[in-house]
């Protein structure tokens, strides 16, 4: 079962902040680890904490996210030179130097040239099961990279037909994209 | 040689490894010491110098200014931090050397320091993870730094029949180099290919042991112009030439997935410059330090850099020729994967011309 963000997050806050507490009060007030037996050095405990969360600009690709509510994944082409942008489905055209985008839909048929499975997790990804990111080559030439949605990791291989699809991320519940077999 | 720039005896080591016995700066000035005392200068020698470092892991976000400080070099140099991934030590090196090349300076020095362990590992992964494009391949899809590597080594085993086993001689052999290098953070440490085979999955197929550790280190090099590169030293090693290439950020923009093209573009430079064709490149080197932050890295490595052709490099690795004795011996020092890879730390890569 997947436990939610927040209370795996919290809880590796909570850890280090009562690890603060803990040696503070123990030294009568040094934030200082004594060494341990495995060889640790004494280490000064951060008082001040960094937690961060970005603003990002999405203002100029609102197009895409609104595609994902419609179920379609855009990508951006170039109308002057035809090249495809995703991703990100970008709104420039670096070698045109212009802004002249079209935005269409990907066709969602793709072919896969490679896979991993993550087991070693990142922190914010510590909440899921360990996930399979693949990059499939679309039918359009360029690749896209998505996680695999699959019963059996073992099926999985590389050439296998894929389908891109709009699906919700849970348990936050947000819009993203993914892939699927084609044959399921 | 006109304008040549050599390094001048100047190399500094720290010990790599889980080095909470240090401060930043305290680990830099290990290496800068030692590479002062090394090629016999004094800071006041130090026209430039310049700091590789990754860091959002350590805790002193503009990290050069502090080892300027610590180290006596301010206020020459201008302190300033370069970052190019694990390539930041490669950069501070590449950027001292053009200071060197271009005239500004007479001796520079580049410095790379890390210091990993000031972070949970969690939070290490986090960072070294969103290090592609964060917002279209970390936030949705959570890559990690092995996940980066383990989607070559997927491409690659389905391409030119590699197995598992054959990745992990790789690692054996490096640990078999580091276990002799006491500055590494494996030193005395051999490993078996059983043991790295069993050793469990950390981005499929990559595992434990076919990846480099998190590493707290750091090392200094001090490079000086021709002129006065033979008033400091009797063996000046020369930097006979330099590529510098870049690949995509997202990983799914990348033509195909069993080499890195931006390696070959940078060595195709590199050959250029002195005149040898990028093929069979073995015959033109004694001995060569590749990227091997994980196994598969260093396989590529082989053939990006004209060793081999491409898809032959697992045959260097199956006949054991990358060791001492072999067509081409890699990594001597232990690699990233033995002697320990803080991520903007500088290893010399001093390739030496036959
Ligand atoms: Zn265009």
């Amino acid at each position: 079962m997947v436990m939610s963000l927040e209370a795996k997050y919290e809880e590796f806050w909570r850890q280090s902040i009562k690890q603060l507490n803990d040696v503070v009060k123990a030294t009568g007030g040094l934030p200082i680890a004594p060494p341990d037996e495995k060889g640790q050095y004494s280490l000064w405990y951060d008082v001040r904490e960094l937690r961060l969360r970005y603003s990002i600009s999405v203002e100029r690709i609102k197009k895409f996210f609104e595609g994902l509510r419609e179920g379609k994944v855009y990508a951006t082409k170039c109308r002057r030179c035809g090249r495809y942008y995703f991703p990100p489905p970008q709104a420039d055209c670096p070698y045109c130097k212009a802004s002249d985008m079209d935005w269409v839909e990907i066709s969602g048929d793709g072919e896969l040239l490679t896979y991993t499975i993550i087991n070693t997790k990142p922190l914010t990804y510590s909440h899921y099961p360990d996930y399979i990111v693949a990059i499939a080559r679309m039918r359009e030439g360029f690749n896209v990279l998505a996680w695999l949605r699959v019963d059996d990791p073992k099926k999985v291989r590389v050439g296998m037909k894929v389908r891109l699809q709009v699906v919700k991320r849970e348990p936050e519940g947000y819009l993203t994209y993914e892939f699927v077999p084609a044959e399921q | 040689m006109r304008g040549g720039v050599a390094i001048v005896g100047g190399v500094g080591h720290a010990k790599f490894g889980r080095r909470t016995d240090a401060t930043l700066g305290e680990l830099a000035w290990e290496a800068v010491k030692e590479a002062l005392e090394d090629a016999r200068l004094d800071q006041k020698d130090i026209q430039y110098f310049v700091v590789g470092n990754a860091g959002g892991w350590s805790a002193e976000s503009l990290p050069a200014v502090i080892v300027g400080e610590y180290c006596g070099l301010n206020p020459r140099g201008g302190a300033m931090r370069v970052e190019a991934a694990c390539a930041s030590g490669s950069a501070a090196l590449y950027n001292a050397y053009l200071a060197v090349a271009s005239g500004m300076a007479d001796i520079a020095m580049a410095i790379g320091v890390e210091k990993m362990y000031e972070s949970p590992t969690p939070t290490v992964v986090e960072f070294i993870g969103r290090a592609g494009n964060y917002f279209w391949e970390f936030e949705n899809f959570g890559l990690t730094f092995p996940g980066y590597y383990a989607l070559y080594m997927t491409a690659y085993m389905n391409r030119f029949g590699a197995t598992e086993e054959d990745f992990c001689k790789v690692a054996v052999k490096n640990h078999y180099y580091g276990s002799m290098n006491p500055k590494a953070q494996f030193y005395g440490l051999r490993i078996t290919v059983d043991q790295c085979l069993k050793s469990r999955y950390v981005a499929w197929p990559i595992k434990l042991y076919d990846s480099s550790p998190i590493t707290d280190g750091a090392a200094a090099v001090i490079l000086a112009s021709e002129e006065l590169a033979r008033k400091i030293t009797d063996t000046p090693v020369w930097i006979r030439s330099v590529g510098v290439a870049t690949g995509t950020a997202n990983l799914s923009k990348r033509p195909d997935f069993i080499g890195l093209d931006a390696a070959y573009q940078a060595a195709e430079q590199a050959f250029k410059r002195v005149g040898i064709e990028h093929r069979d490149t073995w015959k033109y080197f004694d001995v060569a330090d590749v990227h091997d932050c994980f196994t598969i890295a260093e396989v590529m490595a082989y053939e990006d850099l004209g060793f081999v052709e491409r898809g032959m490099g697992i045959q260097l690795v199956r006949s054991e020729q990358t060791y001492k004795g072999g067509l081409i011996p890699v990594n001597l020092d232990g690699g990233l994967k033995a002697k320990g890879h803080p991520i903007g730390g500088l290893r010399a890569l001093v390739w030496l011309l036959r």
